[in-house]
């Protein structure tokens, strides 16, 4: 195919380094010396040391985690509930509805869902005394809202391609409704549940603006840090920051891609 | 026996159903009319800053300020109405230009060798794993007066004055390409790869060149992943404010950054409310197209 | 092909309870009956098959049993008991799937474990009945394999093992053989019928393969449109066919339609255009003089005559096609109605020329034995 189609291939090969030139670019330069970001001023690993020691980065760095820890674990309950509830049950009240608000959080412009869930914060905190005032709570809150759509997708495709009669055969052997879904649903369905968990962490970590609307004075978070020090021109702790997560990112996806395929050389036993 | 098993079911099928849409009916649906409410009330400098709707509700008489000063300042000031035609030429424009990068390769990944397909498709996704405000970031670098490629280009000797890039259109349309670009690559590409090649044989067999094939059938049987891919551009980008912000000069005029200035510089709640409530109801069609091809998606499972 | 004899105590004996009785059984989709008004008695140790084409019912029926669906109207007993509203994982009755659905992240023995870990059974008493059931299929040597790791055939066994482990008292089979190449399939319908024997478990098997039911079954029930158009031993089913569709859905078969002349005890003789002669056929029923109705002949009942030879049932015709099978041919003779018959010819010789050409003309006949009346 490609040697019949080098346009094709260029246009790929183009593609690509659009994407990665960028974070290339920073990478190479989280190692300058100088602190002009475009003058090479020789290899240098001080920007990181600077990092490790920025109390500021390092707080918020950790906020951040803890919100998008607890954010995952929670949409991938949500999401997952929600994924079955549209793949077993075909018809229910509400099912149209339940259809669009999945489908909505993860196109909507975040200006939007940030606005409206500070405005209901607010009156809630009027209302009903909780919760009480705006940081990490509301964050969080706010973040499950928008990370369950997208565990929703993921595992609604999971769920979609399993094979039904593979409960149906559970129960059949004497297996409880509840016994099945733990012992065959969830062990099948597991890697779209490790993918979904890891995508609403990292979705979570990567929000700046839903989380400037619904924190408080005390809570400031990852991208919050970034994005103020980056409006400010260009940081070279910034840039040290970038290569870390992207390695993080890296050894993370290898990881998981591994493990992804090994469980489907185990699952592949359907597709005949 | 069956009765008790009977009614377990449905309890659980209630939890399951009931859990998340509780979940997303409060904390998504049910803002949007906050979002209403507050667009129809006057801002004040106080803690929050605007006064309630009801004024006062005494012997049954329930007594309301309903202000339409926001919406009427919307249509007023021409600032609002070209912040919203602008919004949607970049929206629009930049949505063409990432259909026209991704369609290629999403076809090119669709075609690869089978082996090939899922890392490259990997490769596609990757930089959506990493933080999109870095990645934004990452462009100040390269396209400012003194940045990557300028100093490439004066050390060429092809310019000798800095090309003027960032903060201008150009760079928020690099910039929103660049960030989007998987979401509309994933669509296409899930498209492309169920398409059946055999029919391309046999319009070749019926004497069809190649170029005649991919606008005859490959193009049409496409369009559903064109449609899905531009609206996860487009709609989100309608209120991008990160993008516009950051690579965006201070007359890049966007609905998002409109948004954020009213809320967070002026403190005017009210006003970035009706600019919100404006902002959603012009993508209702835009996500409804989106609603179509997900349900023929989810039909064709 | 090969017939089972009935198991013992099968059919006729309504003194013991039913293993399995449905009564007055229906269910809909939407607005059409998947299952209509299904009334059956099926007998303790019977290896009793559904068939029929897709679409008639017949899993819908089977998963009724099972408990995967519930009856809109009728009951369901097993062993006298009403199971009509009993979740599937309350009933003693196990299932073998069409896609033998083995759990892909268990291994094969801990597959067959599945069932005995629902119920308290001390480990020993488990792995000893893991351990026998992996050697009545024959697949000890697979027990720490993953499914993926199997062949189609070996799928089966372990999804058959499974099924069997918890000593169902009754065990359905979706097309049991449907997933398998057509040597295997061969060769496993005799193993099935071994095993069922061996266990006395009642069998209940859906399938679409005429073939593999007559081979397999001590009963048939035909299905149509939801309903049963003919319960009846193999050996009936194909003789005496009581429907047309139950006559052309199993093997291939001459119709007729003709008039009755008159009837002299079981003797009826027939008048019919169509093979341009009169007939005799066989009948205990009543039948008045001008009823119509269909004669039914199996091509392998019609008899090459050698000319001057008489029949009660002679026809006229001219061989039109020739197909030859290996074992037997099959010719189409066309008689001066028009009419098409078929009949067979075992090929005795393997150098033997055709005994018969295209376009040579031939005198067939059949004995008034060897057809069946259809009345509808």
């Amino acid at each position: 195919m490609f040697r019949r189609a080098p346009l094709l291939m260029t246009v790929l090969l183009f593609g690509y380094a659009f994407l990665y030139g960028p974070i290339l670019s920073l990478m190479v330069y989280s190692f300058n010396e100088s602190r002009l970001v475009t003058v090479w001023g020789g290899f240098s690993t001080k920007w990181y040391s600077e990092l490790l020691h920025n109390e500021q980065i390092l707080g918020a760095a950790w906020l951040s985690i803890k919100i998008a820890a607890i954010n995952a674990s929670a949409s991938v309950v949500l999401g997952t509930l929600a994924a079955v509830a549209l793949v077993r049950y075909r018809r229910f009240r509400g099912r149209t509805s339940l259809e669009i608000m999945v489908t909505a959080p993860m196109v909507l412009p975040d200006v939007i869902i940030g606005l409206s869930l500070l405005l209901l914060f607010v009156s809630m905190q009027t209302l009903i005394g909780w919760p009480a005032g705006r940081g990490q709570t509301t964050i969080t809150l706010a973040h499950i809202t928008f990370s369950m759509a997208y565990v929703t997708v993921v595992v609604r495709s999971r769920l979609a391609h399993m094979d039904r009669s593979l409960e149906e055969a559970a129960l059949d052997l004497g297996a409880r409704p509840l016994k099945v879904f733990f012992a065959i649903t969830l062990p099948i369905i597991a890697p779209a549940l490790v993918a979904g968990w890891l995508l609403a962490f990292t979705l979570s970590m990567d929000d700046l603006v839903i989380a400037s609307f619904v924190s408080g004075p005390g809570a400031t978070t990852l991208p919050m840090v970034v994005y103020s020090s980056v409006r400010l021109g260009v940081s070279p702790q910034i840039n040290a920051l970038a290569t870390l997560i992207v390695v993080i990112v890296a050894i993370a996806v290898a990881i998981a891609g591994v493990l992804l395929y090994r469980q489907e050389k185990g699952s592949n036993s359907r597709k005949e | 026996m069956s009765i008790p098993g009977a009614q377990r079911a449905l309890t659980g099928r209630r939890l399951i159903i009931g859990l998340p849409w509780l979940w997303l009916g409060l904390f998504f649906a049910l803002p949007f009319l906050f979002v209403l409410k507050l667009s129809l009330s006057e801002s004040v400098l106080a803690q929050p800053p605007y006064l309630d709707l009801i004024r006062e509700f005494k012997d049954g008489v329930l007594i309301l300020a309903v202000n339409l000063g926001n919406y009427q300042l919307l249509l007023e000031d021409s600032l609002y109405f070209k912040a919203l035609l602008s919004s949607l030429q970049i929206a629009g424009l930049s949505t063409l230009l990432t259909l026209l990068l991704g369609y290629p390769m999403a076809y090119a990944i669709a075609r690869a060798p089978q082996h090939w397909r899922l890392p490259l498709m990997m490769l596609i996704i990757l930089p959506f794993w990493t933080s999109f405000l870095i990645r934004v970031y990452a462009w100040i670098g390269i396209l400012k007066n003194n940045g990557l490629i300028n100093q490439l280009l004066m050390g060429l000797g092809i310019i000798d004055t800095p090309l003027e890039m960032l903060h201008t259109p150009f760079a928020v349309y690099i910039g929103i390409v660049y960030s989007y670009l998987p979401f509309m690559v994933l669509p296409l590409y899930a498209t492309l790869v169920r398409l059946d090649l055999t029919l391309l044989e046999a319009a070749a067999d019926l004497g069809c060149r190649p170029w005649k094939q991919f606008l005859r059938i490959t193009l049409p049987l496409s369009m559903p992943g064109v449609l899905a891919g531009a609206m996860l551009v487009f709609i989100p980008v309608m209120g991008e404010f990160v993008i516009p912000d950051l690579l965006g000069g201070p007359d890049t005029l966007m609905l998002g950054k409109l948004m954020w200035i009213e809320f967070f510089s002026n403190k005017d709640w009210p006003l970035a409310s009706a600019l919100a409530a404006v902002l959603l109801v012009v993508l209702i069609i835009p996500f409804m197209l989106l609603r179509h091809y997900e349900q023929r998606n989810q039909e064709a499972q | 092909m090969t017939q089972t004899s009935p198991a013992p105590g099968a059919a006729d004996t309504a003194s013991t309870t039913a293993s399995v009785r449905l009564e007055g059984i229906s269910k809909s989709f939407g607005n059409s009956y998947a299952v209509n008004n299904v009334s059956l008695d099926i007998q303790q140790g019977e290896f009793f098959s559904l068939l029929g084409p897709s679409g008639c019912g017949k899993t819908t029926l089977l998963r009724m049993l099972a408990g995967f669906e519930t009856p809109d109207r009728g009951r369901v007993l097993i062993d006298g008991q009403d199971m009509t509203l009993v979740p599937p994982y309350e009933r003693p009755v196990n299932m073998m799937f069409q896609s033998y659905a083995l759990f892909p992240h268990m291994s094969v023995a801990d597959n067959i474990a599945f069932g005995l870990k629902q119920t308290p059974m001390a480990r020993g008493a488990r792995n000893l009945r893991v351990t026998e059931m992996m050697e009545l299929v024959q697949i000890s040597p697979l027990a720490k394999r993953k499914p993926h790791q199997l062949s189609g055939g070996q799928r089966q066994r372990v999804a058959l093992a499974r099924a069997l482990a918890r000593h169902p008292r009754i065990l359905l089979l979706d097309e049991p053989l449907g997933a398998l190449d057509k040597k295997l399939r061969e060769k496993t319908q005799f193993e099935l019928v071994n095993i069922q024997e061996r266990l006395g478990t009642t069998f209940i098997v859906v399938t679409h393969d005429q073939e593999e039911a007559m081979t397999m079954s001590s009963r048939i029930a035909l299905m149509r449109d939801g309903q049963i158009e003919q319960l009846d031993a193999p050996r009936r089913l194909y003789e005496f066919p009581v429907t047309r569709y139950a006559a052309s859905f199993i093997g291939s078969i001459n119709l007729f339609e003709a008039r009755v002349l008159q009837q002299n005890g079981d003797e009826v003789r027939l008048s019919c255009d169509e093979a341009g002669a009169d007939l005799l056929v066989r009948s205990s029923e009543k039948m008045l003089p001008g009823m119509a109705l269909t004669l039914a002949v199996r091509p392998e009942k019609v008899r090459l005559l050698s000319p001057g030879e008489q029949s009660p049932n002679l026809v006229r015709g001219r061989i039109k096609e020739i197909a030859y099978l290996g074992g037997i041919s099959i010719y189409h003779a066309e008689l001066p109605s028009g009419k098409q018959v078929q009949f067979t010819q075992s090929n005795v010789q393997a150098l033997a020329e055709q005994p018969l050409s295209w376009g040579q003309d031939v005198l067939l006949g059949w004995h008034p034995d060897s057809c069946s009346v259809l009345t509808e």
